[in-house]
This record gives C-alpha cells, sequence and structure tokens, in this order.
C-alpha cells in the first residue's frame, strides 16, 4: 500500500514538473522581458500560490471541479468523469500550486542575463527562438536545474490541496503526505515514522545536492 | 468582556468536530445556569486523541467513536468509570440529485460514491459494513471517494462532485427528505460516541457538564439533531 503512495506521489511530482517546465519557461521569459504595466498583476497571480494556504485553494479548486460548474462540466463532457478525486485533477492543481517554485527563479535567471549577447546574436542573423534555444537556455542551466528541482520537491509535499480535492483513492490521489496524515490519525506511529522519515532524508539529500551545485557553480 | 476571575472556572472541552455545532448550543445553555465558561476545541477524534495523550489540557473529551475514549481509558489517563455514551451517530444515503433514494439506489448506482475513510472514522466504518452487509463492497471498489471526515464526505456531495455519498443524517437536516434515506441500523456496529472525563482535569465543574450533556433535556435536543439518544 505505501508503494503504491510512493509510486503515485513520484508520478505526480515528474508529470507536474514536465508540464511547469514547458509553461514556465516561456512564461517567466515573458515576464522578465515584460515592461506592461499589468506585469506587477500577473507576477501576483503567479506568485499567488507561495502565500496563499493551500486549502484556500483546495476549496476553490473543489468547487470549480464541481460538474456543477462550467469548468468542471466542461471536463465531465469531454472524458466522462469528474476532474476532482482524479489524477488528472492533482495534475492540474499541482501545476497551479507549485507555479511560482518555477516560474520565480527562472523569471530571476533571465533578468540577469547578459542580453549584450542576444543582440549580438540578433545582429548576425540569429531568429528569436534560435537565440532562446542557443543562448538563453545553456546560459540559464543552473536555474532551469534549480526550478525543476523546486517544482518536483514542492510537489511531492502537497498536502492541503490534495486533501480537500483527493478524495484518498488508493493508487490514484492516495499520496504520501495523505497516508501520512491516515497513519497519525489512526495512531499507527510506526508506519507515520517510515513516511515522514523518508520525505524528510529526500528534502534534506536534494537540498544538499542543489546546494554543493550552487557552491561548484558547474552549470553555469 | 470576561473578567480575570471568570477563567477559575472555565471547562475545557475536546469534541469531534462533527458534534461540534449541538456541543455548542448545549455549553451556551451550560454557561447561563452554571457560573462556569466552556471552552470548545474541534478536529478529528484521531488528532484530539493524539493531542491528549501529548498531555493537552482539556477537561472532557467527546469522541466520535468509542475507541479512542477505551484507549484513553487503557492508558490510564481518564477518571475511573467516567466512559459514557452520549449519543449514537445516525448513517444516511444522501442524493445530490433530485430524485427519491432507496437502498435499490445504492445497488444501482455507477457512479462513485463519497464515504469517510472507514480506518479513520466511525461513519465510514459503518458504511464499509452496510456495503458488505449489501454484498455491493466489491463493487465499489476504486469508485469510493473518501473524506478524511464525516465532514469531508458531506462536503464532496454538497460541492456536487458526488452524487451519492454515505453521511451523517445531522449533516443533511435541513435537505429535502426524499433525498435522503436512514440506512437500517442492523446494517452496521453501533456508532457509539463516547465521553470521557480526563483524569487531569482539575476542573470541578466539568463533571457538572459531563452530567448535563446526558441529562433527558440534553439528550432530547441531541436526538433533535439527527442522533440517536444514549438512553
Amino acid at each position: 500500500m505505501l508503494s503504491a503512495a510512493v509510486w503515485l506521489t513520484l508520478k505526480l511530482a515528474f508529470v507536474t514538473t514536465l508540464i511547469l517546465m514547458v509553461i514556465g519557461i516561456p512564461l517567466a521569459w515573458k515576464l522578465s522581458t515584460m515592461r506592461s504595466r499589468w506585469c506587477p498583476v500577473i507576477e501576483a497571480l503567479v506568485g499567488l500560490p507561495m502565500v496563499l494556504p493551500p486549502t484556500v485553494l483546495g476549496f476553490y479548486l473543489l468547487l470549480a471541479f464541481s460538474p456543477n460548474n462550467p469548468i468542471g462540466q466542461f471536463w465531465l463532457n469531454m472524458t466522462g468523469s469528474t476532474l476532482a478525486f482524479s489524477f488528472s485533477g492533482l495534475v492540474v492543481a499541482s501545476v497551479l500550486y507549485s507555479l511560482p517554485f518555477v516560474v520565480q527563479p527562472l523569471q530571476r535567471s533571465f533578468e540577469q542575463l547578459d542580453h549584450g549577447l542576444l543582440e549580438a546574436a540578433a545582429m548576425l542573423g540569429a531568429r528569436r527562438l534560435d537565440r532562446f534555444i542557443n543562448i538563453v537556455l545553456p546560459n540559464t542551466r543552473r536555474a532551469l536545474l534549480l526550478a525543476a528541482c523546486m517544482g518536483f520537491a514542492h510537489t511531492i509535499g502537497e498536502f492541503g490541496v490534495v486533501l480537500m480535492i483527493g478524495g484518498n483513492i488508493p493508487g490514484e490521489t492516495q499520496v504520501l503526505s495523505i497516508a501520512l496524515f491516515d497513519a497519525v490519525e489512526t495512531q499507527q506511529f510506526d508506519t507515520a515514522h517510515t513516511i515522514a522519515g523518508g520525505l524528510l532524508a529526500f528534502a534534506m539529500t536534494l537540498l544538499v545536492v542543489l546546494y554543493s551545485i550552487d557552491r561548484r557553480g558547474s552549470l553555469r | 468582556m470576561i473578567s480575570p476571575l471568570a477563567s477559575a472556572s472555565t471547562i475545557r472541552v475536546a469534541v469531534a468536530a462533527n458534534f461540534k455545532p449541538v456541543l455548542d448550543v448545549l455549553a451556551e445553555q451550560f454557561e447561563k445556569k452554571h457560573d462556569a465558561r466552556v471552552l470548545v476545541s474541534s478536529a478529528s477524534s484521531g488528532i484530539l486523541y493524539n493531542q491528549i495523550s501529548h498531555g493537552a489540557p482539556f477537561d472532557l473529551f467527546l469522541s466520535a467513536d468509542d475507541e479512542r475514549p477505551a484507549m484513553l481509558e487503557k492508558n490510564g489517563l481518564i477518571v475511573p468509570d467516567s466512559r459514557k455514551t452520549y449519543a449514537y451517530g445516525r448513517l444516511v444515503l444522501w442524493s445530490h440529485r433530485d430524485q427519491p433514494v432507496t437502498l435499490k439506489t445504492l445497488e444501482a448506482y455507477k457512479g462513485r460514491l463519497a464515504i469517510a475513510n472507514p480506518a479513520l472514522a466511525p461513519y465510514g466504518a459503518a458504511a464499509q459494513q452496510t456495503l458488505e452487509k449489501m454484498n455491493l463492497w466489491q463493487g465499489y471498489q476504486g469508485r469510493l471517494v473518501q473524506g478524511a471526515s464525516i465532514q469531508q464526505a458531506w462536503q464532496f456531495v454538497a460541492s456536487g462532485n458526488v452524487d451519492l455519498g454515505l453521511v451523517a443524517k445531522a449533516q443533511v437536516l435541513d435537505q429535502p427528505k426524499n433525498r435522503i434515506l436512514d440506512i437500517p441500523e442492523s446494517y452496521h456496529a453501533p456508532i457509539r460516541q463516547e465521553l470521557v472525563l480526563l483524569k487531569q482535569s482539575k476542573e470541578p465543574k466539568a463533571r457538572a457538564f459531563m452530567d448535563y450533556l446526558l441529562n433527558d433535556t440534553s439528550q432530547a435536543y441531541i436526538a433533535s439533531q439527527g442522533y440517536r439518544p444514549a438512553k
């Protein structure tokens, strides 16, 4: 039962991180170059999950996912099943929830990029996508790795949102943090220690790896 | 508003979240008749049990089950003979759709069913026993949406995310009667809600409040709120 929760948690974190990188990179780039007066509003929207209690996000998602609501209705018509209590629902929630942890480090790194390089490349005739792939991405490798790791780690630890919309279905929505909650509630402290200790060791290892990369600057 | 002196007679009560609305009313009535304050803390029975085991300063504990009070008694944390049943929970089948529900509904239904987690909540255990009794438990595997508590199971149905749920009668008192079916009590073990007086309590009025909850008037009120009275 525990292995199903481990596998599900990793799968959720992996899929979420993948989606976050696909939408996070262009979004962070757009934000780093945009000069609109709406910038602070968009940045605030992206950063909201960092300060918002996860249960608030979970509550609104529960309402949005309901077939009484246009979004939930649309999903039901498209797929024949509800978005709440499904793996897809968890992915949607996790993407929103972990978005700032991916976008913010990327945006900061993009802003610090030497834009002279880009101008030079432009003068030599490199197109925008070409410049982005051959100049921006290689020069921000470390930030890309950091962003992916933060998104991954943050999704692993997600609790409040899953509790609100997950429904605790083994193999589908029962992630590790929910299994830990169950174990503590039912006084199964041995299981609780296994899960909590495992998550602690994972978080510590990840941070040590990240900081040692940061120190060596090997990915600059 | 509250003078420092009044805090001398403060009864601290830990109550399972499902019973909090009922307890709030009874506590207010008690406060009017006696010179005491009742401070109510609510959470799930499991959380409250863990808190009490780790020394949380409560006088009374109203659990949603009889297991945790029995565990506290076994661990020597309660006043001897203070473990009493204060109410029996009632399980109902509740439909979000505007259609009458019967036991046949549960047999023919193909969608997801909201229940409380059987491992955590007595209403969840009763739901599991009911489905097992009806030989439906296997068929519902993978279609059970489990809330961490019976409140959450209710919330899954109330928000429209699930059409059907096995919830507590106390939660659906204001709902159209034809959408609610009382599950026969013979289908599951009694949902016995027990209270205990904690040994660490130094508040003499805690026992008076305990007796107050068990008297006929309070029990009649409890019965009107979707529970079966203790006596």
